[in-house]
């Protein structure tokens, strides 16, 4: 095997957007080493900029279908819009953890390399066409998670929280590993295309027993119901940048894994999976539902609104075909532009220096800060999914591909639970807007109101100029349904 | 060290020649070869179950050293000396040793620990009753593809070792994996570093570069002591 410099090159050509992204990381892990006084300010600077110029390789990428390392590694449409939208959430991530990390003291360079280190193991996850590349950018991005959770180490809940999530994902990885060592032991094949081809044959119990591990794994990442109890506990004890950050990228891409393994390695199998998809759709969206209206920290609310719209999300995955994967694709950007808009508000809420997370102590806002409380009931009523608001479109387009695809009992259900889990996002609107006051919280700092603004406006405007969301999920999705 | 082949494989390929008399060897190195297997299979069930069943932890941590042993030796049988010799090297070395620090340096009451385990015992019995009966049925239906026995067999290619032979497609074919583990053992370290690490200003501390740089003059002063005097 001989390589001179153009094969070379066109061999590491489709990871370029991930080397640079491991090289970016590492600099900024050395220059927080060596220059270790004030350059925290620096490193998160410089890690958005990196983000940024990955972000332009990516898109810089070409299009069509690219394969890499023999195949291993795929770099197509779908990956390369979810992995603009993972970047886009990092980045915005870390820029509303600036402000919070000084008002914590957990003020550490090492927040913004783990963070960029996790958005490459997504990126890796992503662009993964294979069992093994899948686990070890599962694994990249788990890790920093963890490590990420228990960042506020002076803080009880936030190291319970890593603890938590760190047992609960190694056994969540253990389960996964066992599922891709039958696949492997069955199929006699790890990467994606041989799989499928090896299931030509006719199917297989020993592959779908694998199968139907990979996805528990999968699920844990989606928080998807039976594997989101580490959900609530974790939104809650980690740093509140850090949640939003969990409920925003990790879900897009172990999303985007679960549409390219179900629909590119098991097209073959897929009356089997689909009753484990819908039946996690359903548990979703019902238990979040219900346990959702009996919480009182706004974290753990959110971690249960994202139980439920992941719910949702899957009700695209079960119905499949060219509209039920684009209204997944639609539902995860405007989650994701929903969700971190929510918690850029959430971040902001302190009161005399500590931070105000009991859904109670926001009484009043509407006559003390009326800005948030605007933004924050703008943001609930879209994440509930009232008519005109972006969040509305999503689950409109989800419902109606499930309909075509003849899962009608699958989205009665999912209407039913949109309705009961509106009870509680409409609750701390009724908080904000009709109880006595309880004092006024600290003015957003510029990022998190920017932040804030924009994901408002979206929410609101989105009907005026809906194509470029269609259009990009519908791009997406186009490697899926050859 | 030209050609190591392992020898359940060699004799496996000797059988297939049809050769008489490699066949007569065989057979012979074939039992031999069994036998091993057998008794590494069986040392190694055992001490994996004392592993979980003993109430000394020390014990079961030297336990669990005699299980990565037999481990050892089935990748020996299977030729892989390279996977034999690091699982030693790695993890009885290493990993295990570290354990047993760790074991013999945390008070962990392990009575404790088990405390709740006759409570939770029912639902653990459930859910390990559903994976063997899972694994049983898969095991009933085990029908390996033709292209997973050419895979399993894939032979290391002529007149170069295991070690080297894997070296040739760790760093080439499968150079993303390898990076991407680097990178994960990255994450970990600086994982271990930010959890852990904890600069404390009121402590004394070594700074080797300092020590270095101090010369004779700053270090060492003479004194005339006038006699009858004292300092």
């Amino acid at each position: 095997m001989e390589h001179d410099g153009m094969s070379m090159w066109s061999t590491f050509a489709p990871a370029l957007p991930e080397m640079v992204l491991a090289v970016i990381s590492m600099g900024l892990l050395m220059l927080g080493v060596f220059f270790r006084h004030r350059t925290v300010e620096l490193v998160n600077t410089l890690a958005v900029v990196g983000l940024a110029v990955v972000a332009v390789l990516v898109l810089m990428s070409g299009s069509g279908t690219v394969e890499a390392f023999g195949g291993v590694f795929v770099v197509d449409a779908l990956a390369r819009v979810m992995k603009l939208l993972v970047l886009f959430a990092t980045a915005v991530a870390i820029i509303m953890s600036v402000q919070f990390l000084r008002w914590e003291r957990i003020e550490r360079f090492e927040y913004a390399v783990l963070m960029l280190l996790a958005a490459l193991g997504m990126m890796v996850m992503i662009s993964a066409n294979g069992l093994i590349a899948l686990y070890l950018g599962l694994e990249l991005q788990s890790l920093a998670l963890y490590v990420l959770a228990a960042m506020n180490r002076e803080s009880g809940r936030s190291s319970e929280a890593g603890m938590k999530y760190f047992v609960l994902g190694a056994l969540a990885s253990g389960l996964m590993l066992y599922g891709a060592s039958l696949i492997y032991g069955f199929a006699g094949a790890t990467t994606y295309a041989a799989i499928a081809e090896a299931l030509k044959g006719g199917e297989n119990i020993g592959v779908i027993v694998g199968l139907v591990f990979l996805l528990a794994g999968l699920a844990f990442k989606i928080s998807a119901v039976p594997f989101h109890m580490w959900t609530p506990d974790v939104y809650e004890g980690a740093p509140t940048p850090v949640t939003a950050f969990f409920s925003a990228a990790p879900k897009l891409a172990a999303m985007a894994v679960i549409l390219r393994v179900l629909y590119e390695a098991f097209p073959g199998v897929s009356d089997q999976w689909r009753q484990v998809v819908v039946f996690m759709a359903i548990a979703s969206m019902l238990l979040a539902a219900f346990a959702g209206v009996v919480q009182k920290n706004i974290k753990r609310l959110l971690a249960y609104s994202s139980i439920g719209h992941m719910g949702f999300a899957l009700i695209g995955v079960a119905a499949g075909g060219p509209e039920g994967l684009r209204a997944t694709v639609f539902y995860l950007i405007i989650y994701l532009l929903l969700t971190i808009g929510t918690f850029a508000i959430v971040i902001a809420m302190r009161r005399d220096g500590r931070a105000v997370e009991e859904i109670e102590d926001f009484a009043g806002l509407a006559s003390t800060n009326p800005g948030m409380a605007f933004g924050l009931g703008a943001m609930m009523f879209a994440l509930a999914g009232i008519p005109w608001l972006a969040g509305f479109f999503a689950k409109y387009f989800v419902l109606v591909a499930a309909i075509r695809a003849d899962l009608v009992v699958l989205a009665i259900i999912g209407v039913l639970a949109s309705v009961v889990a509106a009870f509680y996002y409409l609750r701390v609107v009724k908080v904000m807007y009709f109880d006595e006051p309880k004092g006024a919280v600290s003015a957003m700092p510029f990022e998190l109101k920017l932040v804030a603004t924009l994901s408002v406006v979206f929410a609101l405007a989105y009907v005026i100029w809906p194509q470029p969301i269609v259009q990009m999920a519908q791009a997406a999705i186009r490697p899926l349904i050859q | 060290m030209t050609e190591r082949k392992g020898a359940a494989r060699r004799a496996r390929e000797d059988d297939r020649q049809g050769n008489p008399k490699a066949g007569e060897e065989g057979k012979e190195k074939q039992m031999i070869v069994q036998f091993f297997f057998y008794l590494f299979a069986a040392l190694l069930l055992i001490s994996g179950l004392l592993v979980i069943t003993l109430r000394n932890p020390v014990h079961a941590v030297l336990f669990l050293i005699l299980a990565f042993f037999n481990g050892a030796g089935l990748f020996l049988l299977a030729g892989a000396e390279f996977l034999a010799m690091i699982l030693l090297v790695v993890y009885v070395g290493a990993v295990l040793v570290l354990f047993l620090f760790i074991i013999m340096m945390l008070d962990i009451d392990f009575a404790e620990l088990r405390a709740g385990f006759t409570r939770v015992l029912p639902l653990g019995l459930l859910v390990g009753g559903v994976l063997v009966a899972e694994l049983v049925m898969v095991f009933l239906a085990w029908q390996p593809s033709p292209m997973a026995e050419k895979l399993r067999m894939a032979a290391t290619p002529e007149g170069v070792n295991n070690t080297e032979a894997l070296g040739r497609i760790l760093y080439t074919d499968h150079v993303f994996f390898f990076q991407a583990a680097g990178m994960i053992l990255l994450v970990a370290m600086i994982g271990a570093i930010v959890l852990s690490l904890h600069h404390r200003r009121d402590v004394k501390r070594q700074d080797v570069a300092k020590q270095v740089a101090r010369r004779r003059e700053e270090g060492v002063r003479l004194v005339d002591v006038k006699p009858g005097e004292g300092l």
